[in-house]
């Protein structure tokens, strides 16, 4: 998931960036940025988590705080953030003073003001339901992120992952989710037109009757017979003019 | 917390004035040096974002004095020596245990283990 997630970032190739890792845990996700030479800051609300991460020696800097609190940095600082598995908790009211649309638009819109011009937020996350990708995607959107979200493997229960993709800035095109041209099994809604000359064959494996196909093989056949068979050309099985 | 991340972190007290949470004053009562490896291209690209003063001072608090320049030289980009003791400071010191003061609001965070505790109660976020 963070490689797909560093991937669905578009950063700019061989330039090393700073990276925000939003829910970064014990640093897994981070791992992956450091290894691909990108320097990255976390932040968790577990200590747990980070004691883990800090016996993992990892490589970026570590933050204990509640990002629903906002994102603490100078404005334009990130080339980037990601974070895996991590906004979904923002829905839960943990507290009863918390109010979750509250809370996803502070983080939002100080996220939206720590990256700089021109980068993106890949957000992956696990809804619930609908409602939730509702809430979510609205409260970005209100502190002025455009994109969307980005689903891999819709058709697949277990495979499915929905990456919110946000632009700061410049609106990009929102990238393709995985899987999503037709698999097996999947109706086709649409007539498919092709210049290609289609070749079937017939429930039993043979080759429809009187097609080129056929024809060619007929001929094998008799020339094992012994028999005496014109030579395969270009014209073999070719469809005569209609006066033939 | 490596300097780099002290450089760009600001306190989210709520009801500061803009820009009053930075920078955070330090009070360490543990510093390590961790070597990184260097990577120029990436120290070059930072320096502008950074803010040099509180760069200077957080260095000279931490008992570190950097040997660097009271600004960055107009060609900063090709002087190596420049930009490995940029490196050095920004991202091979770290802060293990201390504190974090806001300067307006004077609420302070404690770091432990090198973890700066951000965290807020209800009525300050």
């Amino acid at each position: 998931m963070s490689e797909r997630a560093v991937e669905l970032l578009g950063l700019p190739e061989d330039r090393p960036c700073l990276l925000l890792d939003v829910g970064c845990g014990s640093g897994l996700s981070g791992d992956y940025i450091s290894n691909e030479g990108h320097y990255w800051i976390g932040m968790d609300i577990s200590p747990a988590m980070l004691d883990v991460a800090v016996e993992r020696e990892v490589e970026g800097d570590l933050l204990l705080a509640d990002v629903g609190h906002g994102i603490p940095f100078r404005p334009g600082m990130f080339d980037g953030c990601i974070s895996i598995s991590a906004v979904q908790w923002l829905c839960n009211a943990d507290k009863k003073s918390h109010s979750p649309p509250k809370r996803l638009y502070q983080f939002f819109s100080t996220l939206y003001t720590a990256l700089a011009r021109g980068s993106r937020a890949v957000l992956q996350l696990y809804p619930e339901n609908a409602e939730q990708v509702e809430l979510i995607t609205a409260q970005a959107m209100r502190a002025g992120f455009t994109g969307g979200m980005v689903v891999d493997y819709p058709n697949s229960t277990k495979a499915k992952k929905f990456f919110l993709c946000l632009f700061v800035g410049a609106s990009g095109t929102l990238p393709k989710g995985l899987g999503t041209e037709c698999a097996d099994g999947e109706e086709i809604r649409q007539a498919k037109f092709t210049n290609e000359r289609t070749r079937f064959r017939n429930a039993k494996g043979k080759s429809v009757k009187k097609s080129r196909d056929w024809i060619l093989e007929k001929k094998e056949r008799r020339r094992r017979q012994g028999k005496e068979v014109r030579a395969d050309t270009k014209y073999t099985g070719r469809k005569r003019r209609p006066r033939f | 917390m490596k300097l780099l991340t002290h450089n760009l972190l600001s306190s989210h007290v709520r009801g500061l004035r803009p820009g009053g949470g930075f920078p955070l004053q330090i009070q360490a009562s543990e510093v390590r040096v961790r070597p990184v490896p260097f990577n120029a291209a990436f120290v070059a690209r930072l320096v502008p974002r950074l803010r040099w003063a509180a760069l200077l001072e957080a260095a000279e608090s931490l008992g570190h004095p950097s040997e660097l320049p009271p600004e960055p030289a107009a060609d900063y980009e090709g002087d190596e020596s420049f930009l490995r003791r940029v490196h050095h400071i920004l991202l091979e010191v770290e802060v293990l245990e201390g504190v974090l003061q806001c300067p307006d609001s004077g609420r302070r965070f404690p770091i432990s283990r090198g973890i700066p505790n951000m965290l807020l109660s209800e009525e300050e976020a």
